[in-house]
């Protein structure tokens, strides 16, 4: 944790003509009105954070709440008006274009919404591009690519062209490309978007069971709360260019920062997202039923059991070391508690 | 009052109409006012006045200003002319190093300059030349004649016509396949056994110069513009004046620049090929779409990698039109250059048409279509070939065609060597069948239209006749009876209607342009010519594109046959209607309707093509019938893209009016074709062809504002 991979201090974007002017002028204190007022549009407004090696952080909103653009900041596809990011520790506004083309090509991945393939090359073409454009040996490039098709699962199709090809392939493309070059850094523009509801589950299952394998760095955009709890390590959540809460999947749910953020919660199937950590109770009472629960199944998956039990029943982690308890009633206020309509 | 607010542009409409009769009626025609023919106003005359301008003078017959303007631009084609020769002669003299001399001498910079651009064009030329048909030129250029005139070895062979038959052959498998192949074949072999090899091979020695030096010129120009605002805005005008330029006007200041030749012809079809090029170029470029940049810039790309292996594949469609464009362009201008001494097959469709050999004019004219659509077939195979990384060849797999080649080529020598026995006396034709020595068809051609001529003389002589008695000559006295004032009234009035003030503002400048030049009765006549051929053309090309639409193989069908058509050099078209109606305004007419037809009709294709699916659908739900369906749903939506047909057709009519004037029109063709034997024809060619420019231009600039505003009212875009 101690060295983030990436990390921002006080990004801002503001898209128009003397943007970065009014910037200065307002002191790190931008209100998206008045600068709208004066023909500046605020994409993204004071983003700090940090994103730790391994980690995938998800940043959720909706269209126009400039997701995109902070992504697009700090895979420096557009620079920011202000603030600093490091990746790795290194200055990223102040690389030049070569160090920038390097750090691209050998540390970085990026999967976009509407896939973003070469029409006129094929699948195993697309994919081995990056390698090619490193000035890597064609026949490398290729053998290397072939691997990132069996990776994703598309094998027999490697000399399709993308317009022969689902959706859901094209995006496998999309992600074995991002792939190719074994980038630390793995950036993820919402990549299942455009696909059907089915796919998208799919594509979802299919890319936690690549991270679980490669375990990079991730930053992921997404508009779909839902997707954002399956995938998170942390979410980040925006709103009008301003990161409303940045927090664990758990935490956003059990306390929503603002009014903005429950909204999204209301509706989460909360026994599906929580788990038996995130809601039992640390301390450990004496009087305890013989039900023992891990404390990293859903909610989901023991409320049953547990609230046949009249009695308190033990959490205990992996080791079977009992780690604390929950009561059956703390299942149910946690469950059908604190919603609107009750 | 209610029914003037319910649809007031209707009225603004017909209030401009009457505003345009009421002018029509109220001024008289003079009564010393004749439709001058031939070039008298050069005659002096004391019933001409004149002023003089910048040293300059100008006469005219004066008329009423509101009858016709004055020519007050009358100086500027002499102007330019004057200009011209000051800078090639004059202008600058620096002294340059002059090889053959061994000495400096004084020259002015443009004249060096495009003595040097020459000197590369022509070695660029006469080295294919000299592979294809054999020659001492290329030798020459690297020593001298003394060296070739002592050594009689030094001298390229040529290759025999068995050879570069084969070799087109394989590499069209290479690109393509066996269909290609044998197409290709078959072309060349066509060529030489009819006996237009050498002509055939001039033709195709200018054109591998100059279509190669477009593309890389318009690709070059069109990057530019898409990365700096600043000189796509420079480069603007220039493309729209050059898209509707006739390509007679080039010719002319581009001899006086480079000369008679071979290599004049090659650097004016660039002038020609390179705007369309660029074009395509931006206009490809533009619709790549931003995730595909970002995702080369993710993947690594540094500016070059980006441009040339993200933007330009992936804008290839576009690209790929404009090179189709280049090649079309080369081809026409293949023709039109024979006028400045290009050698090869349009020396020979000239001369043909002149001596109204149509047997003969045919047979250039089906080599030359016959090359052009093969190049054509063969660039875009080239830019769709595909790579195969596991086929796992062996090495004699791998270059296979290569050793075909070899083969080939050892073959045609052998051949060629023995044919120099068979064929002991006269010629080798295992080497090259010499021109007008192969199997001709042109008697049975010529035979055939005399057939056709006296069989149903009487009845074209009758329709040829009713036509321009009933029909022409009429539409022709009614442009002409236009007042000057009436006719601007109604073009500003129109361009205000459509696109406000602007659009006024513009159409305006470009219709005085015209008004005030000398040649305002003849850009009339011009106009009338188009706008008959235009008005056929869209019944046509409407009836039968909306026909063929109905059904999805005849729509591909007739897509297919406007690409070839499309493909054609535009002389050739004259061909065919100087068989069946000689030389009189009825041919020009039938090949301009013939020629503007093809955008006319692909574009009513493309437009209802383009009709969404799902709108379809909901129409048929709806219950509509089939026609009620083209009617209420499809033509309301095509109609702006049938629309840029339009304005397509539009300029392939002027085109083809123009090129009419080879066979005696009475318009501003005319006077171009005239300016191309005047020692002082440079300034006048290129005024007429920015005035022919400006017809063309008046109507784009109308349609186009329309077009946009229609779209943007029914949400396409």
């Amino acid at each position: 944790m101690s060295n983030p991979v990436i990390k921002c201090e006080n990004v801002f974007k503001i898209f128009g003509a003397n943007a970065k002017k009014m910037l200065q002028d307002s002191n790190g204190n931008v209100d998206a009105q008045t600068f709208q007022n004066n023909g500046c549009i605020v994409g993204v407004n004071n983003a700090s954070f940090e994103v730790s090696k391994g980690e995938m952080l998800v940043v959720m909103g909706l269209s126009g709440s400039g997701k995109s653009t902070l992504l697009r900041c700090i895979s420096r596809l557009t620079d920011a008006t202000g603030g600093k990011i490091y990746i790795e520790g290194q200055d990223l506004l102040k690389l030049n274009n070569k160090e920038l083309i390097d750090l691209r090509r050998n540390k970085m991945g990026m999967v976009f919404q509407s896939f973003a393939l070469l029409p006129h090359k094929t699948v195993v073409e697309n994919i081995a591009f990056p390698l090619q454009i490193k000035g890597i040996e064609i026949e490398d490039s290729i053998s290397k690519a072939m691997d990132m098709v069996k990776l994703v699962g598309l094998e027999g199709r490697e000399n399709y062209f993308p317009r022969e090809l689902s959706g859901g392939q094209q995006q496998r493309v999309g992600i074995a490309r991002s792939l190719a070059v074994e980038p630390d850094i793995w950036f993820l523009d919402e990549p299942f978007s455009a696909l059907d509801p089915l796919i998208r589950k799919e594509m979802q299952d299919e890319f936690l069971r690549l991270q679980d394998k490669l375990q990079k760095t991730i930053m992921f955009i997404t508009h779909d709360f839902d997707e954002a709890l399956k995938l998170a390590d942390r979410i980040a959540i925006m709103k009008d260019g301003v990161i409303e809460q940045l927090d664990t999947p758990a935490n956003i749910v059990l306390n929503p920062a603002t009014e903005y953020v429950r909204k999204f919660t209301e509706e989460v199937p909360r026994e599906k997202v929580l788990l038996i950590e995130d809601v039992m109770d640390k301390s450990v009472t004496k009087d305890l039923s013989d039900l023992k629960v891990s404390k990293d199944e859903t909610i989901e998956n023991v409320a049953e059991k547990i609230l046949t039990q009249e009695k308190t029943v033990a959490v205990i982690d992996d080791n079977n070391k009992v780690v604390g308890s929950i009561n059956p009633t703390k299942i149910i206020n946690t469950v059908f508690g604190g919603r609107k309509n009750n | 009052m209610e029914i003037l607010k319910k649809y007031p542009k209707t009225f603004q409409w017909l209030f401009l109409l009457i505003i345009f009769f009421a002018l029509c009626f109220a001024i008289e025609v003079p009564e010393t006012y004749k439709f001058i023919r031939g070039q008298a106003e050069f005659v002096k005359d004391p019933n001409q006045s004149f002023y003089v301008f910048l040293g300059k003078e100008v006469r005219y017959y004066p008329f009423d200003v509101f009858w016709r303007l004055p020519p007050l631009l009358g100086w500027l084609p002499i102007w330019i002319n004057d200009s011209l020769f000051f800078l090639m002669n004059e202008w600058l003299p620096m002294e340059f190093w002059n090889e053959t001399t061994q000495s400096y001498k004084t020259r002015p910079l443009v004249l060096q300059i495009t003595r040097e651009v020459t000197s590369i064009m022509t070695f660029l030329i006469e080295l294919i030349r000299d592979i294809l048909l054999g020659g001492l030129k290329t030798i020459v250029a690297f020593t001298s004649w003394d060296f070739v005139g002592s050594n009689s070895w030094a001298k390229m062979p040529g290759l025999p016509w068995t050879i570069v038959a084969a070799g087109a052959a394989i590499l069209a498998y290479k690109l393509s396949g066996k269909g290609l192949a044998l197409f290709a074949g078959l072309v060349m072999v066509y060529i030489s056994v009819f006996g237009q090899w050498k002509p055939s091979m001039q033709t195709l020695s200018f054109i591998l110069v100059a279509a190669p030096l477009s593309f890389v010129f318009g690709l070059g120009l069109g990057i530019a513009a898409f990365k700096n605002k600043r000189v796509e805005k420079a480069l603007y005008p220039v493309l729209l004046v050059m898209q509707t330029m006739p390509q007679y006007a080039v010719l002319v200041p581009a001899l006086v620049l480079f000369g008679v030749g071979d290599h004049a012809a090659v650097i004016i079809t660039m002038i020609v090929a390179v705007p369309p090029m660029i074009l395509l170029t931006l206009i490809g470029l533009r619709a790549v779409p931003p995730e595909v940049i970002e995702a080369g810039r993710m993947s690594g790309c540094n500016n070059w990698q980006l441009m040339f292996k993200v933007l330009i594949p992936t804008a290839r469609r576009d690209i790929l039109i404009g090179v189709n464009q280049v090649i079309m362009v080369c081809f026409s201008m293949a023709v039109i250059s024979a006028f400045i001494g290009a050698k090869g097959l349009g020396f020979n469709l000239l001369l043909a048409l002149n001596q109204l050999n149509i047997g003969l004019a045919l047979e250039a004219g089906l080599c030359i279509s016959l090359i052009a659509i093969l190049l054509d077939k063969m660039s875009l195979a080239w830019a769709n070939k595909q790579v195969d990384y596991f086929g796992n060849l062996t090495f004699f797999e791998r270059n296979k065609n290569a050793y075909y080649f070899s083969i080939a080529v050892a073959i045609g020598v052998v051949l060629a060597y023995l044919g120099s026995f068979y064929f002991e006396e006269g010629y080798n034709y295992l080497f090259e069948v010499p021109h007008n020595k192969g199997i001709s068809t042109a008697d049975f051609w010529n035979k055939g239209v005399d057939w056709i001529f006296d069989t149903f003389f009487v009845y074209i002589k009758a329709f040829n006749t009713w036509l321009i008695v009933e029909v022409l000559q009429p539409m022709r006295a009614l442009y002409l009876r236009m007042p000057a004032v009436a006719t601007i009234v109604l073009v500003v009035g129109a361009g205000y209607l459509i696109g406000g003030i602007r659009s006024a503002l513009v159409v305006c400048g470009l219709t005085l342009f015209i008004a005030l030049s000398p040649w305002w009765d003849r850009a009339l006549v011009t106009t009338y010519m188009a706008t008959f051929g235009v008005i056929v053309s869209c019944i046509i090309g409407f009836t039968v594109g909306t026909l063929c639409f109905q059904n999805k193989h005849s729509a591909n069908f007739m897509l297919g046959v406007c690409d070839i058509f499309q493909t054609f050099p535009s002389f050739v078209y004259l061909i065919p209607v100087m068989m069946l109606f000689g030389i009189t305004d009825t041919s020009v007419l039938i090949a301009v309707i013939v020629y503007a037809t093809i955008p006319a009709t692909r574009y009513t294709i493309e437009g209802l093509r383009s009709v969404p699916i799902a709108l379809h659908d909901a129409a048929t739900m709806s219950g509509v019938n089939k026609f009620q369906r083209l009617t209420k749903i499809e033509f309301p939506l095509a109609f702006p893209h049938m629309m840029l047909g339009l304005n397509q057709t539009i300029v392939f009519a002027l085109f083809m009016v123009i090129i009419g004037a080879f066979i005696g029109t009475e318009d501003l063709g005319q006077y171009i074709l005239k300016a191309l034997s005047d020692k002082n024809g440079a300034g006048i060619g290129l005024t007429l062809g920015i005035c022919v420019a400006f017809i063309g231009l008046i109507f784009d600039n109308l349609i186009r504002t329309w077009v946009e505003k229609r779209k943007h009212h029914l949400g396409i875009t």
